[in-house]
């Protein structure tokens, strides 16, 4: 049996060529190639309006290209939309299920709304329901669920249809940390168990470590494409981050003597170097300022989002928007 | 997780998908239909509460006006008839129950809409006219309901009614009760936020109750103009055939009904021309809520 990490270059489920999409005079989208195969679990990486959902909302027949192609399970989004939908699953980045309805009956309707056989129907919501380990919660009203168990039954109410790719926007915004990588390992026992190729969006570059290929997009455009570890050889080894009280001569001096390329972040430097171990001997005697601290760790994808774009992934001062998202994950979420 | 992943089950993908159109959107509107019908079980101090206005209006207002109202005679319905204002208003009782709850039935659209369940209609693979066709049950059965609830009533206000008389009613009631509703779902699907509710209620609501003779009769000496807007409101012709069916199994005589009910030209209606009407409503209504369903999103 071949493993999914490797993606099925020869036959892919997403295919993207040159899509453009503007509103008005902003271009939200600027031309992105793109290429997923089955299996993968294909994450899509930036900061807020970057493009992730645009491009998201095009794939699942959201919303209109201005020009370019997608083609989605081998179809086209502008030319058979419904028969796309019908072979892909939603999350949407804002909760959709309706807080009065049971686990169960939010599930039934939604096998409704996509023609699952009668015969297979409750056997198939039962499936979904273990693998998202909601089987016990299931004749609970979702107004008494957490937003990680909401997130959880949007999960299996996005496969139920069998879905061939998953999509999922923002699926861990607002979550908890220990409720995003529960999250996570539900997405991985998904593709393990249903053959689906997961398709996601996020802003936490933490998240990308989980996805078998990623894309960095910036500005409506793919900066980087790759594995996570890919990625990383690409800061070229180890981040040495130093503190020292004189940073401009401590530049210099690792400028001229070190023939590193040392950037400033927050009043410290960061340089990358192959072999942190051998290097800090050296630092401490070549440099002739105090340094107050230094740091090794191996590259993070933040670190080649830096050096990718030049500035750091911004772990934003969360928007009025995304406060209300998060209150309506909390409180709302179709309660009336 | 290990590079080697294994399939424990390849599920058979190609369902019987969109194989059969007319099916598919059956279904849909099914389903749409049942969520609606589990929200209004589940919800039962709404079922509870939405009876408190009909009865403020039976008894209190009822009983208040039927005592001054009460013609040399003793009767509301002119002389020789014994017909109480009480009795007179509680088939337009029921028509309120009806018309305020099939409106804001409909406007869970826009709740749905607000809250991001629409969502989930909208972009499965079916038809948009199933959404229309299915909130329109949904809330017509609702409202179905709440009117056949106020029937109870009945004893108590001092009307008789037949067991065969509520089985007619029923289906009146429903038609009624659909009409309106598909006129609130052709209003909520155009609507984006919550903040043009209040204006539905205060300009399509309120006018199409108090224009639709529950409470006064429109065979009355009305003033022309009102007289004309009268027959312009929809719920004015279920009404009255709401009223004459009821009123007629409590032993009214026609010729009373004539007088009080609704006429065009001078000419009084019967039950089947405003059934008539109600179905034509209705079913322009319903075609404006499928295009408004279709134009949007």
């Amino acid at each position: 049996m071949r493993g999914y990490a490797v993606p099925r270059m020869g036959q892919p489920v997403i295919s993207v060529r040159d899509l453009v999409k503007t509103y008005g005079k902003v271009e939200a989208v600027r031309g992105i190639d793109l290429e997923v195969g089955a299996g993968e679990i294909f994450g899509f990486l930036g900061p807020n309006g970057a493009g992730k959902s645009t491009t998201i909302s095009i794939l699942c027949t959201l919303v209109r290209p201005t020009s370019g192609v997608a083609q989605v399970a081998g179809i086209d989004v502008l030319k058979d939309p419904s028969a796309v939908r019908a072979r892909i699953g939603l999350v949407f980045q804002d909760p959709s299920l309706d807080g009065q309805l049971t686990g169960r009956e939010n599930l039934d309707f939604h096998a409704y709304l996509y023609g699952l056989p009668a015969v297979t129907r409750k056997q198939r919501i039962d499936n979904a329901l273990s693998i998202v380990e909601l089987t016990d919660r299931a004749e609970s009203t979702v107004m008494t669920y957490s937003g990680g168990m909401r997130r959880r039954l949007e999960i299996a109410r996005g496969i139920l249809h069998y879905p061939e790719v998953l999509f999922l926007d923002e699926p861990t915004l607002g979550l908890d940390p220990q409720t995003r990588n529960k999250i996570w390992d539900y997405l991985h026992a998904v593709r393990t168990r249903e053959h689906i190729t997961i398709f996601m969006t996020t802003h936490y570059m933490d998240e990308a470590e989980f996805c078998d290929r990623i894309a960095i997009i910036d500005q409506g455009k793919i900066v980087a494409l790759g594995t996570p570890s890919e990625l990383k050889t690409r800061v070229g080894g180890d981040v040495i981050t130093i503190t020292t009280p004189d940073t401009t001569v401590a530049a210099e001096q690792i400028r001229t003597l070190m023939h590193l390329e040392p950037t400033q972040i927050d009043g410290t430097l960061q340089v990358e170097v192959p072999d942190s171990a051998s290097f800090m001997p050296r630092l401490f005697s070549e440099l002739s300022v105090p340094i107050s601290a230094v740091s090794a760790r191996r590259p993070s994808l933040d670190d080649v989002f830096l050096k990718l774009t030049g500035r750091a992934i911004r772990e934003q001062g969360t928007t009025a928007l995304d406060t209300m998202r998060n209150m309506g994950r909390i409180w709302g979420g179709g309660r009336r | 997780m290990t590079e080697q992943v294994q399939v424990l089950a390849v599920p058979s993908r190609p369902q019987a998908r969109a194989v059969n159109v007319r099916g598919a959107t059956l279904r849909a509107i099914y389903i749409i239909w049942k969520r609606d019908l589990i929200r209004y079980w589940r919800d039962r101090m709404r079922v509870v509460a939405s009876l408190a206005q009909p009865v403020l209006f039976l008894f209190v207002f009822g009983s208040g006006l039927s005592s001054s109202l009460r013609g040399s005679t003793g009767g509301f319905g002119g002389s020789g008839s014994s017909l109480q204002y009480v009795q007179f208003i509680f088939p337009g009782i029921i028509g309120m129950s009806v018309l305020f709850t099939s409106i804001f039935g409909a406007m869970s659209i826009v709740w749905d809409r607000e809250f991001g369940f629409l969502k989930e209609v909208l972009v499965a693979p079916i038809h948009r006219s199933a959404v229309a066709i299915g909130k329109t049950l949904g809330g017509a059965t609702q409202a179905m309901f709440q009117g056949i609830v106020i029937l109870i009533l009945a004893p108590i206000v001092g009307v008789k009614l037949s067991f065969l008389g509520v089985v007619e009613l029923i289906p009146m009631i429903f038609l009624f009760a659909f009409a309106l509703s598909a006129l609130g779902v052709a209003v909520a699907a155009r609507m984006r936020t919550m903040q043009g509710f209040q204006m539905v209620m205060n300009f399509l609501m309120m006018p199409m109750f108090f224009l639709a003779g529950a409470l006064f009769p429109l065979g009355g000496n009305l003033p022309a103009w009102l007289s004309v807007l009268t027959r312009f409101d929809p719920a004015s012709y279920g009404i009255d055939a709401l009223r004459r069916t009821v009123l007629t199994a409590s032993g009214v005589p026609a010729r009373t009904l004539d007088r009080l009910g609704l006429s065009i030209f001078g000419q009084p209606l019967s039950v089947w021309p405003e059934v008539a009407v109600l179905l034509a409503f209705g079913a322009l209504m319903l075609s404006l809520a499928v295009y408004g369903f279709r134009q949007r999103d």
